[in-house]
């Protein structure tokens, strides 16, 4: 017996040892278990540089991997009052309260307006650090006026959607955002302007079932969660596991319901190609690229980069 | 003989139908008759007493009720003539979501609704009111069909949710129920929505966009079941019953934030207690209904429908302004502020730097 015990202090002792590297410099990548250093993600806009793994990134990132420069944000301090008083294990409003603090954000979205390549442009981007990027009214509010503003503008509009669904919390009230940003969004096609909706992990629920598959195109990031009802939902109702890969962007693509995949370094060049062959153009200075400003093959790209 | 179901909250009519059954089988006597009428009397009171305070959950019980009656039964009772019409025209027919025309009073209406369907072959024929993406297809068909001949629709909405298969998500019922919901904001014709049933979610809002949205006293309209809700947020689904109460998907709770329009009462006991009842209250209100909307005009209608589904969560009520406390009345205020005054948030990845810059 004395065996088995001598085996085990070595492995003790490594497990001291780790505590020595400073916390947080590096990263082990979910999608290739490689170690990364975490400047090196940060720079290549959160996308490990070894598998091509999408990290998911907050609302405001976002928004700066897509502007050219600044942007003018609206509606910031739309904000809930818990209109049902919802209180499940904990209030919503505290988990309000807790959402705020941590993100500095009031509700789970940033609204703004800015050039893409010198195309003015209004951009939507969810956070889902907010209470899992959920749309309750302030979300729905926020992209109805987001909608009426491109409308106003005449100019195209983007959502990136990063979003568990509709708010709980409140109730059949976030149902209806549904109804009522889909509207606008009939008016805003009835405008013919363009709208392009990014579909990021995770999509799904009443977000899935509204604004994000309305696009003129809908383009996701690789492996990205987009769905309508919930894999563990499914599993519970047929009672067997998923396949592999199930509701990811390369099983939308492949059932024709996504446009195309691309990698989020591309994005910009991408939506700002789209944008172009919709008709819309230039009116703002663009700055100098910071990449070349070469027009991505698109279809190719996306076909590349979910195959690695 | 009395075969409705009863509920099991339900249990003093439950003895009391069953004392007048027994009371039944005796032969028929003055004495027997005397004390069933007293019987009878004791139910209606007790029904009433009952139904005057249903829990939330007690209504989301009723609501799923078997023998509640559905859009079968209103097709036999309230309209003439109907043609079931099947098929997305893309992939299949769903049996869940049923389309078709019919008389309505003499009036050729189009007619939208799911079936839960009765037995259990028939349920399951019916995949339990699950509608899969072609459900929703066909649907949208149907009502265009109706636009373009001008013929109003009337839509009856009876779901649990869209069904969440592994087929749904291949043949994009996201994408089904989204263009229904866009599509419907702009049809050119008369939309009237019952809500009869149980309204779920995403799968009842898929065909329930419309210039009225009527819905019976004691049915449900949610952005999810209770047992979803309690599993997800209080991680126990036999919290049902609290989410039932926290949901707020009750018809008069809906009411006050303008998500429905009107209630649609229902008998004492519920419309199981009483279809023929439930049914012609039911007429009363979408002749009305129908009547008031063919009335106004074309586009004042859209455009009335239109601002009905934009003025849900109004500032001030279920959401404020806070950086513009402006007085009330005044047009939408907007507050904009320009990027470099915002507080710069890390993303995840970088926030466990802080205070440790990286050693280069």
């Amino acid at each position: 017996m004395a065996w088995f015990k001598k085996t085990r202090k070595p492995i003790a002792a490594t497990k001291e040892k780790s505590s020595r590297v400073p916390e947080g410099l590096w990263l082990k990548c979910p999608g290739c278990a490689q170690v990364i250093y975490n400047k090196d993600l940060s720079t290549n806009l959160n996308v490990c540089p070894k598998c091509v793994h999408h990290f998911r990134i907050g609302a405001a990132e976002r928004l700066r991997t897509l502007f050219d420069a600044e942007w003018t944000e609206h509606d910031v301090d739309l904000a809930s009052t818990d209109p049902l008083e919802f209180t499940d294990t904990k209030p919503y409003k505290a988990r309000l309260q807790a959402s705020r603090a941590a993100t500095g954000l009031k509700d789970a979205i940033i609204v703004g307006t800015g050039g893409i390549e010198g195309i003015c442009t209004v951009v939507a981007a969810m956070e889902y650090d907010f209470i899992g990027g959920s749309m309750g009214v302030v979300v729905g509010e926020k992209i109805t006026r987001a909608i009426e503003r491109a409308l106003d503008l005449r100019c195209p509009l983007v959502i990136v959607c990063c979003s568990g669904g509709a708010r709980m919390m409140e109730g059949a009230l976030s149902l209806m955002q549904m109804a009522k940003i889909c509207g606008a969004l009939a008016h805003f096609d009835k405008a013919r302007l363009p709208y392009i909706s990014v579909l990021t992990d995770p999509t799904t629920g009443g977000v899935t079932a509204s604004f994000a598959m309305l696009g003129d195109l809908n383009i996701a990031e690789p492996m990205a969660l987009i769905g309508f009802a919930g894999p563990r939902v499914i599993e519970q109702t047929i009672r067997q596991k998923l396949p592999e890969g199930f509701q990811r962007s390369e099983f939308l693509l492949e059932k024709g319901m996504i446009d195309f995949i691309i990698d989020r370094r591309e994005m910009k060049a991408a939506i700002a190609r789209a944008l172009r062959f919709m008709g819309a153009r230039a009116t703002l200075p663009a700055p100098a690229p910071a990449s070349p400003a070469v027009e991505p093959e698109l279809s190719h790209l996306a076909i590349e980069s979910s195959r690695q | 003989m009395n075969v409705i179901e009863t509920l099991e909250f339900e249990g003093p009519i439950a003895s009391l139908l069953k004392e007048i059954d027994a009371l039944d089988l005796l032969p028929a006597t003055d004495a027997r008759d005397r004390e069933v009428a007293s019987l009878r009397r004791r139910l209606d009171s007790t029904r009433a007493d009952l139904y005057a305070t249903l829990t939330p959950w007690q209504r989301v019980q009723v609501a799923r009720h078997p023998s509640r009656p559905g859009l079968e039964e209103f097709i036999r009772v309230l309209f003439s003539g109907f043609v079931e019409l099947h098929g997305d025209r893309r992939f299949a027919d769903d049996h869940a979501l049923m389309t078709g025309f019919a008389d309505y009073n003499g009036q050729p209406v189009l007619l939208v609704g799911h079936v839960k369907g009765g037995d259990t072959k028939e349920k399951i024929y019916r995949n339990f009111g699950y509608a899969r993406p072609e459900g929703y297809r066909k649907a949208l068909r149907a009502m265009r069909l109706a636009e373009k001949f001008g013929r109003p629709i009337i839509v009856f909405v009876d779901t649990p949710a869209a069904y969440p298969g592994i087929e749904s998500e291949e043949r994009g019922v996201a994408e089904a129920i989204a263009v229904n919901i866009r599509d419907m904001m702009l049809l050119d014709t008369p939309v009237i929505v019952v809500v009869s049933g149980e309204g779920g979610s995403g799968g009842a809002l898929g065909i329930a966009v419309g210039d009225r949205v009527l819905m019976q006293e004691f049915a449900i309209y949610s952005v999810i079941p209770p047992e979803g809700c309690a599993a997800i947020l209080w991680r126990h689904s036999n919290k049902k019953v609290e989410a039932a109460s926290a949901l707020k998907l009750t018809a008069p709770d809906l009411l006050k934030v303008g998500i429905i329009d009107e209630i649609i009462p229902e008998p004492v006991g519920g419309a199981h207690a009483d279809p023929d009842t439930a049914t012609r209250l039911v007429d009363e209100a979408l002749q009305r209904a129908l009547a008031d909307v063919s009335a106004v005009d074309a586009a004042a209608r859209l455009k009335a429908r239109y601002d009905k589904f934009r003025n849900i969560g109004r500032l001030g009520r279920e959401f404020v302004d806070e950086g513009n406390e402006v007085p009330s009345g005044s047009s939408l205020p907007l507050r904009d502020r320009s990027n470099a005054e915002l507080p710069r948030r890390t993303p995840r990845t970088e926030r466990s730097l802080k205070g440790q810059p990286p050693r280069q």
